[in-house]
C-alpha cells in the first residue's frame, strides 16, 4: 500500500516535468535499447554460424587416406589412395553411428555449356546415391536426384544447383535439358534448393553434382588422382556413342589370370580419395569415427601396433571455434552497450541532481511539514528507479523493433534473446538505483530551513 | 480563551548562535517566554532581531544552541531530526511568506501533501474528504482542482492554510504570512487565523514586523537583538 502509494507519487512528480523526464529517460532507453540489439543480432549470428555449420553438417566427418611410408620414404598426406568403394558400403554396414556414406570426389575447373551460355561451376562435386544425405541437401527444388544405378553405370546425368541454373538457364526449367561438361553431354535430373554461402563465403549453389563413378571414369582425364600409385586403371575418355550406357558397363578391365599371378596383392581398382560420413546425430560423431576406425583397420589389415593409413576429421572443433567466436562478440558487444548503459546512468545522475538543485525548496517544505529524510530519500530514488525501469521497457521495446528493421534492411539474423531482455531490465532498475542514490542522499540531507529559503 | 490557560510551550533562556568563518554570531541571547494553550500570539519585532530564527526553532526546523524547550511539560531541546519531523508533521502547521505551494500541483493535492508522511493514515476516500472540507473551510470550495499559477495570492495562502490544517495541528505558525498579500486580502487571511483559533482553538504564533498584523493578535512578544524586549498584553494597552 505504502509502497504503491511511494511509486504514485514519483509518478505524478515525474509527469509534472514531462519533457525533462522523457529525456532522461532518453539515456536509459538508447542504452537498453542498443544492449538488446546488440544482444539479439549476436545471438542471430551466433545461431546463424552454427546453423550453417550444420547446413554444412555438423555431423559429417571426412576420411582421408592419410601419409603412408614406403621404404622409409612418406609419402606425404594422401600421397597413397587406400580407400575403397568397399571400405564405404562397409561402412555404411557396420558403424551403428553411422547414417549415410558417399565417397567423394570433387574437380574445379569444369566448364558447363547448355545452348549459347557457358560457365564454369565453382567446383563440381561427385558422390553416390547418398550424397544428398550426407551433405543435407534436403529435397530438390524440382527433379529428383539421382539413383544407385545411375552412380553404378556412370551414368551422364547431373544434379544443378541455383546459381548454375541462373547462369545456364535463365527462365527456364532446366530438368530434361542437356549441359555438357568439358565435352561430356549430361543430362540435368535435378535442381538443388537453394542453400546460399557457406561459411567461408563460398557459394554452395554454383555447383554441379554428379555420380562419382561418372566423374572419376568419364570426367577425369586422368582418371582423377583417385586413381594415384595404383593407376593404371582404363581411364576411360568420353565417347559420344555411349553418353547414356543402357547396362551397367565395366569400367576397369578384367584382369586376367597372368595379371593376377603377376600381381597377387589385389589391386585396388574402387578407390576413392575421400569418404564423407555423416553421423545420425551431432552428438553421435565421437561413437561414429570409434566404429570406422575399427571397421577401416580391420579392412586394410593394420596390425595392433601400426599407423591408420587414413585420418577421420570432424567439424566439431569448427563448430566450437566460430560459436567461441561469436560468443565473444557478442559478449565484446554486450560491453560497448553496458558502457552506454553508464553513460545514460551518468545522464540520469545528472539530470536527478539537477532536479533535486530544483525542487529543493519543494525538500524544505516537504521535510517541514514532517517529512523524515529518509523519506525523502525514499521519494527520489523511487523517481530515478521509476525513471530508469520506464525506460527500460521503452528501451526494450525500441531495441526489438531496431533489431526487426535491421533483420528485415540488412538481413541480418536476429533471434529473441531473453537473457538479454533480463539483463537489461536488471542493469536499468541497478543504474536507477547506484546512480539515483547520490543525488537522493543529497535531498535528504538537506537543511529544512536552508531548503525553504532556497531561490 | 480558558480562565486558566495550560502552559503549552515554555522557553528558558534560549541561546542560538550561528558561525560565519571564525565568528560566533549569536541570534537569541537568552529567551524566557510562555505560550499558552489557546492562544494567538504576534512575534514582533524588527528584521534581523532574531524573530524568524525562534519560530524556527519553537517550530522544530532548528535545534538551539542553548537553553532549554519544554512542549507540554516535556524537554524536547534534543531530539534526534527524525523525532523532530514526526513532531513537525503531527503537532505542527506552517504557513510561509511566500506560500510554499508545490508548483504544477492542485490545490487539493498540495492540501493532501502533508498527510504522505503521517504515522496512522486513513484511506485515500478519507483523506481525500478531510482536505476537500478544509479547503471549504478556507472558502476555497470551488478551487479544489486549481493549480497555484491560477489563483490568487489570498487564494494561495488559504490553500497553505488549508495544507497547515491537514494535520490537525496544535499550534500554527506563521512566519509574516501577509508579506506578500495586499491590505484587503491581508485583513482576510488573519481574520481567517483568528476563526480558528477562537472556533478550534489552535494556538498560533503569528511572526510579523508589522504593528497591523500584530493588532489581530491576543498577545504579543517583541523581539530585538536576541532578546524579548515586551510582552503580551501591555502593548496593546499601549497602542
Amino acid at each position: 500500500m505504502m509502497v504503491l502509494r511511494q511509486i504514485a507519487a514519483a509518478f505524478i512528480s515525474l509527469r509534472r516535468n514531462i519533457l525533462r523526464s522523457l529525456l532522461t529517460m532518453l539515456g536509459i532507453v538508447i542504452g537498453v535499447a542498443v544492449v538488446i540489439t546488440m544482444m539479439e543480432i549476436g545471438a542471430g549470428a551466433s545461431q546463424s554460424i552454427k546453423s550453417s555449420i550444420a547446413n554444412m553438417g555438423t555431423n559429417v566427418m571426412m576420411i582421408w587416406p592419410s601419409a603412408v611410408k614406403t621404404a622409409g620414404i612418406s609419402s606425404g598426406s594422401g600421397g597413397t589412395v587406400t580407400l575403397t568403394e568397399e571400405d564405404c558400403t562397409a561402412i555404411a554396414a557396420e558403424c551403428r553411428s553411422v547414417q549415410a556414406v558417399t565417397p567423394s570426389l570433387s574437380r574445379r575447373g569444369i566448364q558447363a555449356i547448355a545452348g549459347n551460355r557457358n560457365w564454369t561451376p565453382f567446383v563440381v562435386y561427385s558422390g553416390n546415391e547418398d550424397y544428398f544425405k550426407v551433405q543435407s541437401w534436403g529435397t530438390p527444388a524440382s527433379g529428383r536426384y539421382f539413383t544407385k544405378r545411375e552412380v553404378d553405370v556412370a551414368a551422364c546425368v547431373c544434379v544443378i544447383g541455383q546459381t548454375v541454373k541462373e547462369e545456364l538457364f535463365p527462365g527456364q526449367e532446366p530438368v530434361g535439358q542437356d549441359l555438357r561438361l568439358n565435352s561430356v553431354l549430361f543430362r540435368v535430373i535435378g535442381v538443388l534448393p537453394r542453400k546460399g554461402a557457406n561459411m567461408m563465403g563460398m557459394d554452395q549453389d554454383d555447383t554441379v553434382i554428379v555420380p562419382w563413378k561418372t566423374m572419376r571414369n568419364r570426367l577425369s582425364r586422368s582418371g582423377g588422382s583417385a586413381t594415384g600409385s595404383s593407376g593404371n586403371s582404363s581411364s576411360t575418355t568420353s565417347s559420344t556413342s555411349d553418353v547414356y550406357p543402357e547396362s551397367s558397363t565395366t569400367i576397369y578391365p578384367e584382369r586376367d589370370s597372368v595379371q593376377a599371378q603377376n600381381y597377387p596383392l589385389p589391386v585396388r581398382f574402387n578407390n576413392v580419395n575421400q569418404i564423407t560420413v555423416s553421423a545420425k546425430t551431432p552428438e553421435q560423431v565421437a561413437d561414429a569415427m570409434e566404429q570406422i576406425t575399427q571397421v577401416l583397420r580391420r579392412r586394410h589389415n593394420i596390425p595392433e601396433d601400426g599407423e591408420n593409413d587414413f585420418s577421420i576429421r570432424d567439424m566439431s572443433e569448427m563448430l566450437k571455434t566460430m560459436t567461441a567466436t561469436s560468443g565473444l562478440m557478442t559478449t565484446l558487444l554486450l560491453i560497448v552497450a553496458m558502457l552506454s548503459l553508464v553513460v545514460g546512468g551518468v545522464g540520469i545522475m545528472n539530470i536527478m541532481l539537477v532536479s533535486v538543485t530544483e525542487r529543493t525548496r519543494e525538500i524544505g517544505l516537504r521535510m517541514a511539514v514532517g517529512a523524515r529524510g529518509s523519506r525523502i530519500l525514499a521519494q527520489f530514488l523511487t523517481e530515478s528507479v521509476l525513471l530508469c525501469l520506464l525506460g527500460g521497457l521503452v528501451g526494450i521495446g525500441v531495441g526489438r523493433c531496431a533489431s526487426l528493421v535491421i533483420a528485415h534492411v540488412l538481413k541480418w539474423p536476429v533471434s529473441v534473446s531473453a537473457g538479454a531482455i533480463l539483463i537489461s531490465a536488471g542493469v536499468s532498475a541497478f543504474i536507477g538505483v547506484a546512480f539515483g542514490f547520490y543525488p537522493a542522499w543529497r535531498a535528504s540531507r538537506l537543511n529544512p530551513i536552508d531548503a525553504l529559503r532556497h531561490e | 480563551m480558558p480562565a486558566t490557560p495550560n502552559t503549552l510551550i515554555e522557553l528558558r533562556g534560549l541561546r542560538k548562535t550561528y558561525r560565519l568563518g571564525d565568528v560566533d554570531v549569536p541570534v537569541l541571547k537568552g529567551i524566557s517566554m510562555t505560550i499558552h494553550e489557546g492562544t494567538l500570539m504576534a512575534l514582533m519585532g524588527p528584521s534581523g532581531g532574531g524573530k524568524s530564527t525562534l519560530m524556527n526553532i519553537l517550530g522544530f526546523l532548528d535545534v538551539p544552541t542553548g537553553g532549554q524547550y519544554l512542549l507540554d511539560g516535556r524537554d524536547v531541546t534534543t531530539l534526534s531530526a527524525n523525532a523532530r519531523a514526526d513532531l513537525r508533521n503531527a503537532r505542527i502547521g506552517f504557513v510561509f511568506q511566500n506560500f510554499n505551494l508545490l508548483a504544477r500541483t492542485s490545490a487539493l493535492k498540495n492540501v493532501l501533501m502533508p498527510l504522505e508522511y503521517a504515522r496512522n493514515r486513513k484511506s485515500a476516500k478519507e483523506e481525500r474528504a478531510w482536505a476537500e472540507s478544509l479547503l471549504e473551510r478556507v472558502g476555497l470550495a470551488d478551487r479544489m482542482e486549481h493549480q497555484p499559477s491560477q489563483m490568487s495570492g489570498g487564494q494561495q495562502q488559504r490553500v497553505a492554510i488549508a495544507r497547515a490544517l491537514v494535520n490537525r495541528p496544535k499550534i500554527l505558525f506563521a512566519d509574516e504570512p501577509t508579506g506578500n498579500l495586499d491590505s484587503k486580502t491581508s485583513e482576510e487571511v488573519l481574520r481567517m487565523f483568528q476563526e480558528l483559533n477562537e472556533q478550534e482553538g489552535i494556538t498560533i504564533v503569528l511572526v510579523t514586523h508589522s504593528p497591523e498584523v500584530g493588532a489581530f493578535a491576543k498577545e504579543a512578544c517583541h523581539i530585538k537583538d536576541g532578546l524579548v524586549v515586551g510582552g503580551a498584553y501591555d502593548e496593546r494597552a499601549l497602542s
